[in-house]
This record gives C-alpha cells, sequence and structure tokens, in this order.
C-alpha cells in the first residue's frame, strides 16, 4: 500500500465516521516492530490520557462485553464490543491491539500479554515519545478522573496523584472524581498541581457568590462567575493552541452535592460556543482542542452544535475509541475522541497546523503494556514511596479468585456480583443495589484479591452502606431511573455511568423502550415475582443525597472476602435483555 | 447573557432571587405592584390549559422560536433549578413560566412594562421530569415554547 501508515489511519477516522471501513487493511496496514515506534508527523503533537482512575501500578483491565448503543447511536462508535469492534477497525483477533481494545479471550491474552499501565512505564513512554518529538513540540493532557480510585488516593485525599502527575509533567487537566472530595481539598490540590486546570462549565452559584470562601484562588472570576480557569493558551511546536476545559457535566448529580455546595454545572454548550468565538478572536489561536469529561456520545452531540473547536479529546465514558469521529458542524469538522481508561492507553495526536488552520493529523490510541515498557526509576520510587505506608494493609491476601473478577460493562460484572452478594450476605438482606461506575480493575483466576482490589472497586468519599426497606415500586423506579441515565437517546440527558448492579434479583431490560417501561418482571432469585406494594429489605451504598448509617462498603466486602476465601459465580443477576438482538454492541 | 456578566455586584445589589426578584431588583416593579397583579386562579390551576388560560386569557398558544428558555438538562436540585426566558420579539406584556409536571403548574409571571427587556430569569421547583413551558404574550398574541428538563435521583456516575 503506498500510503503511509499514518495517513492510512487519518482516512481510517474518516471512514471510521462514515461507516466505510475497509475491513482487515487496518491491521495489514500497522504492524509495527516496536508497538511504540510512532513516526513524527506534522509540526506538533498532543498527548492525552484520561480517567486514569489513580492506577499507579500496573492492572488488568477486561473491556466491556456490553456497551449498547440505542437510537442514532446504535453500532457507531464507541458502541461496539468484541468481534463487531475488531471488524469495524479491522484489528487480528487474539493481536496485542484486539486484547487492549475487546474482552475477547480476555483470560488467555491477559495472561499472554501481561498487565496494562501503570504510571512509571506511562512515564517511559510519555519520556520517549517527548525525546523523538523535541523540546516544545508535545503537550500532554489529563481528561480527569485522576485523583480517585485507589485506596492511596483515597487515604491521602488525591494528593498522591496530583504528586505524580507533576512528576509526569501533565500540563493541562480538568476533573470530575477530582470533585468529589470536599471544596477547600479539591482548591488545595489544584494549588498543588503545576499544571493547569481549566473547566468552563463550572460557575459558583448564586448563593455562594455573596460570601464566596475562595475568592482569592487565581482560578476564580468574579466578572463571570466561572470557578476554574475556562482555557489556557499554550505554545507547542511554535503554534499558538487553546485548551478549553469541560469538566464532568453532572457531577453534583451522579455525585453528592454536599462535598462542594458553592459550584453548579451542566453541559453549557451556549457558553461553549461563546468561548470559542471569544478565544478565536482575542488569542488568534493556530488550534483550539478541548479537554473534555463530557463522555463520548455527549461530545459527539456537542461537536455537532459547537463550531470552531478542532479536536475533542475526550474521557469519563472510559471507551478506548482507536480513531477519532469526525463531526460535522456549521462551521467545519470536528475530531471527537476517546481515550479509554485505568491508565491503560495514552492518545498521540500528532498535528500539522499552520497560520491558524489544522490541516491533517494522525492519531494512535498505544495501549500501556507493563511488560513492553521498561518502568521509569523515578516514578517508580516515587510510587513506592506514596504506597509504603498502606502497602502490607494493600497487599493482604483476603480471598482466591476461581474466575475472572472484572466491572466495566452495562450490567451486572462479576466483581459487581461479589460485592452485592457481600452486601446480602453480612447484612442479611433480599436484595443489593451497587453503582455501575466504570472503574475497578480486573483479577484473573487464581489470583488472590487483595485489599488493593477491594479498593480498586469501592473506593469512594461516600462508601457508606445502608440496610432499610423498600417496596417493590421503590425498586423498580430506582432502576428505571439509572436506566435512563444509560439508555435515554439524547445523550444530553445521559449520565455515563453504567446500569445498577443487583443482587437477589433478576429483571428483564428493554433498552429502546421509555422512561417507565424498559424494566419488567421483576423477581427474587428463587423466582417469585416482586410485587410493586410489598415491601423487601435492601442493602446497598453510595447513596448521593445523604450519607448512609453504615460502615464503609470495603469492610463489608473484606468480611465477606475472608469468610469464603474461594470466589465463584453461580449466578450472575446481569437482566435479560430484549429488542438488542444482532446490536453491534453487545457480546455475543 | 449580559446580565451574566455583572451578576454578582447586580446580586449584591438586589434582593435574593425569587420569583420577582429580577424585576425588583432591576427597579422596575415595587413589591405593592407585584402584589396587585397575584392572579389567585392562575397560580392555584391544577390543569395546564387552565393555568395558561387563567394566565394568559387564552390556552391556546403559538409556537415560537423566537423564545429561547435556559434551563439544565438534567437538574442539579430539583428544589431550585434555575430558568431564564427569552423572546426576542417586539411589545411583550406578559411573560408565564409554567412546569408541566407541578400540581399547580404555573410558577411566575412576569408583567413587563413598556421598554422592558423581554429577559427574565428565576428558580422553580420541579417534583419529576418533563417541560418548562414559556407563554409569552406580544401585541395581543400568545406565543410558547417549552424544554425537558429531566429530575433524577442521581448517583451512579461513571
Amino acid at each position: 500500500m503506498s500510503l503511509s501508515r499514518r495517513e492510512f489511519l487519518r482516512l481510517l477516522g474518516l471512514a471510521g465516521a462514515a461507516g466505510l471501513l475497509p475491513v482487515g487493511s487496518f491491521a495489514a496496514a500497522r504492524r509495527p516492530s516496536d508497538l511504540y515506534e510512532i513516526p513524527r508527523f506534522g509540526n506538533l503533537t498532543l498527548l492525552h490520557m484520561t480517567d486514569c482512575h489513580a492506577q499507579l501500578n500496573p492492572i488488568y483491565f477486561r473491556e466491556p462485553s456490553v456497551n449498547l448503543g440505542i437510537g442514532a447511536a446504535k453500532g457507531r462508535p464507541p458502541h461496539l464490543v468484541g468481534k463487531s469492534f475488531l471488524q469495524h477497525y479491522g484489528l487480528e483477533p487474539g493481536s496485542i491491539e484486539a486484547h487492549a481494545f475487546t474482552y475477547l479471550d480476555f483470560e488467555k491474552l491477559a495472561r499472554k500479554y501481561g498487565k496494562v499501565g501503570g504510571f512509571a512505564h506511562l512515564a517511559t513512554l510519555v519520556k520517549r515519545l517527548r525525546a523523538e518529538r523535541g523540546d516544545g513540540n508535545t503537550l500532554l493532557l489529563d481528561g480527569g478522573d485522576t485523583w480517585q480510585g485507589s485506596g492511596t488516593a483515597f487515604w491521602t485525599r488525591g494528593q498522591d496523584m496530583v504528586g505524580a502527575c507533576n512528576l509526569l509533567g501533565v500540563d493541562v487537566m480538568t476533573g470530575h472524581w477530582e470533585f468529589t472530595y470536599l471544596e477547600k481539598e479539591v482548591i488545595a490540590n489544584i494549588q498543588q498541581f503545576k499544571g493547569e486546570f481549566v473547566a468552563q462549565n463550572v460557575s459558583v452559584n448564586e448563593d455562594a457568590l455573596f460570601d464566596y470562601a475562595f475568592a482569592d484562588f487565581e482560578g476564580f472570576d468574579e466578572e463571570s462567575g466561572l470557578a476554574f480557569k475556562p482555557y489556557t493558551m499554550k505554545v507547542v511546536g511554535g503554534m499558538k493552541v487553546a485548551v478549553i476545559g469541560q469538566a464532568f457535566p453532572y457531577t453534583p448529580i451522579a455525585n453528592p452535592r454536599r462535598f462542594i455546595p458553592d459550584w453548579t454545572f451542566g453541559i453549557q454548550d451556549e457558553r461553549m460556543q461563546g468561548l470559542v468565538d471569544r478565544v478565536r478572536e482575542k488569542e488568534k489561536p493556530d488550534l483550539v482542542v478541548v479537554l473534555s469529561h463530557n463522555g463520548m456520545d455527549v461530545d459527539l452531540k456537542m461537536a455537532s452544535r459547537v463550531s470552531g473547536i478542532d479536536v475533542i479529546f475526550g474521557g469519563h465514558t472510559h471507551d478506548g475509541v482507536p480513531a477519532p469521529v469526525v463531526v460535522s458542524n456549521k462551521g467545519g469538522k470536528t475530531l471527537v475522541t476517546n481515550a479509554g481508561s485505568n491508565g491503560k492507553f495514552l492518545a498521540v495526536m500528532d498535528l500539522e497546523v499552520s497560520k491558524g488552520r489544522l490541516k491533517d493529523y494522525r492519531y494512535r490510541l498505544v495501549p500501556v503494556f507493563a511488560n513492553l515498557l521498561p518502568a521509569d526509576a523515578e516514578m517508580q520510587a516515587y510510587i513506592d514511596k506514596v504506597r509504603a505506608p498502606y502497602k502490607e494493609k494493600l497487599e493482604q491476601k483476603l480471598a482466591v479468585a476461581e474466575e475472572t473478577l472484572y466491572r466495566r460493562g452495562n450490567f451486572n460484572g462479576t466483581f459487581d456480583q461479589v460485592i452485592c452478594n457481600a452486601l446480602r450476605e453480612v447484612k442479611d438482606a433480599q436484595i443489593s443495589l451497587s453503582p455501575g461506575f466504570r472503574w475497578g480493575t480486573t483479577v484473573l483466576p487464581g489470583q488472590e484479591i487483595t485489599l488493593d482490589n477491594v479498593m480498586d472497586q469501592t473506593c469512594i468519599t461516600y462508601p457508606e452502606t445502608y440496610r432499610r426497606e423498600m417496596t417493590g415500586k421503590d425498586i423498580k423506579d430506582i432502576l428505571e431511573d439509572v436506566c435512563d441515565n444509560l439508555f435515554n437517546p439524547d445523550p444530553y440527558y445521559q449520565q455515563g455511568g453504567d446500569m445498577v448492579r443487583v443482587g437477589g434479583m433478576d429483571y428483564v431490560c428493554n433498552p429502546a423502550e421509555k422512561m417507565g417501561r424498559r424494566i419488567s418482571d421483576m423477581r427474587l432469585d428463587g423466582g417469585t415475582p416482586i410485587e410493586a406494594g410489598k415491601k423487601y429489605v435492601v442493602a446497598g451504598w453510595a447513596t448521593v443525597s445523604s450519607q448512609a448509617p453504615g460502615r464503609p462498603i470495603w469492610d463489608v466486602v473484606t468480611e465477606y472476602l475472608e469468610r469464603h476465601e474461594t470466589i465463584r459465580i453461580d449466578k450472575l443477576n446481569t437482566p435479560k435483555l430484549v429488542g438488542v438482538q444482532g446490536n453491534p454492541g453487545l457480546g455475543t | 447573557m449580559k446580565h451574566d456578566q455583572k451578576r454578582r455586584v447586580f446580586l449584591k445589589g438586589s434582593v435574593a432571587a425569587s420569583t420577582v426578584g429580577l424585576a425588583v431588583g432591576a427597579g422596575l416593579l415595587t413589591p405593592g405592584v407585584v402584589l396587585a397583579a397575584w392572579n389567585k386562579n392562575a397560580f392555584q390551576a391544577k390543569a395546564i390549559d387552565k393555568a395558561i388560560a387563567a394566565a394568559a386569557g387564552n390556552p391556546t398558544t403559538t409556537p415560537s422560536e423566537k423564545i429561547t428558555i435556559k434551563a439544565p438538562d438534567i437538574a442539579e436540585n430539583g428544589a431550585v433549578v434555575p430558568v431564564s426566558i427569552k423572546a426576542d420579539m417586539d411589545g411583550v406584556d406578559t411573560i408565564a413560566l409554567l412546569v408541566e409536571k407541578n400540581a399547580n403548574p404555573l410558577s411566575a409571571i412576569f408583567h413587563l412594562p413598556k421598554g422592558t427587556l423581554p429577559d427574565v430569569s428565576t428558580r422553580v421547583k420541579m417534583g419529576k421530569t418533563g417541560d418548562v413551558i414559556a407563554v409569552v404574550k406580544a401585541g395581543g398574541k400568545l406565543y410558547s415554547a417549552r424544554k425537558g428538563v429531566k429530575v433524577t435521583i442521581g448517583g451512579c456516575g461513571g
């Protein structure tokens, strides 16, 4: 093929958007001798990581086997899994890329290719790319969900990650789970962060403006009422690059508002348009990019409504998407990416920019395999240091996994089932509920389950558990509400998490239905129908509205694991799905 | 929006944001005038058509793209949902704001003296997911627009 590999990848992005992918040629065109040999192109390089969820060490992470797209999103990136994914992007089954991007043959290939991510390995890759591209020609963007997700991040209130990001040299970041610490901790962490924290969609609410506690914080602007700097200008490869921040718009809804009472969020796409126009006029940038935590479906919609953005580097939905989606809008075209999660990938976009225009680009979402990238000594020393006070506790062996334990997917993963079973057993409940987070690492069969693993799945700042009576109707209302947050055909009404996990009950789910009609045939594990008016004892955790009374979820799960010693899932409470047969977001 | 830019300064000089906060703060209305305009039947109407009829004189409105409703797609707090209504038309007399699914749908009526910019803001309480509806009376005719606002129990974000 006379087309260069990178030219091919660019076209692939365009073809992918148009649904015209040449099957098989993707893999053929990119068989590098070295996975990390990424030839230079253009005059500047933007590196993007997102949603690492504080995973400082290499981990396993199984990609979803269910990631349904409903309505216009059906069968379109990122709603492709397994074989449909391989076919769409022309990846060879069993290859290292196929393993990185899909759940297929997960256990076998995880053993073959080893762990992914880890900041010491990521640091080696970042250093190599920076060196190859030369001083001043790269920028490292972090889309957020960086300060939460591990025991050490929880116990240091995110500070271990601020230090790690400073060492890695993150230039610009935005946030989501960063806002689940207290306001004063968020502000203090940002002040310690050596890069810049940007968010155009976080305002100080009108009541708080009367007497704002952080009026002296340098990111706050009294005129606009914005709590953080909305954008920053950087010179990269001699070009002026505007980086606009877009924090997770639904933070005070998906997570407790009580931790951040002064701040109000929202998608704010009109404000985004105004800002893009103003930045273009005032700063005369050569390139305008958005560092977004919207989630991919929201980014795709925003890209169609807001014009003047060259690239949206996206996160939140944890979608490892190999090629940008090209979205047309009234001002031209915008590229939309999503760069996976848990430190598994680094996105590398080489751009050719001149005189205020993006001429061409090459994009690779590079999987970080710990076995292929030696650990950076300085970063490893830092990680060892921050883990030292907690190491013994975290590495304590609690039980042995008899099968792969994972979370990611629209419905119950096996690790979720462990949590749900723990809640039912330890708290003596008929039914359990557990949030559908998209973070949480994977444990292979035969592996010891440690407190590290439990914290990876549970460490939030509102971990308290509850045990209470709910009627069948209450339970259905909760399921319907969360299901609409996942499957509403309009992405602006979605929140980006997965479906709430259940224990002790089954149900039928029709994702394409309207709110209130998706959930039916709810039954207890034994098959007894759940009645609307009858009361059931329900245990759960992660209540958003107020603090629950029980002990933290990790205590409950730890107790359960120690009681059982070996962990096998006899029954996965995943719903029977209706109306989605043949959906490319459903693994076969 | 222009009034956003000096929001803090503006707010400091006005009463706390209430249904009539904007108009009162801008010195356009005095509290007595507001009370005199209280339309008991309209505010207590249970059905949306009746509320519109009682507020605006007629239940039939013409949908208009010249009315912009600014409200969150998903409410951060159903108890205080910020809503702004702007009408890009001349001769606006009143702007009524209704919340479709509330027991008493009519939340506010803004009476605009001649020459007032038809751009109002308030906060409404919303019990459940549904539309907020703006009914604008201009030149003796009734125009309307609606926007969906989702009220969710929240949680479970990725």
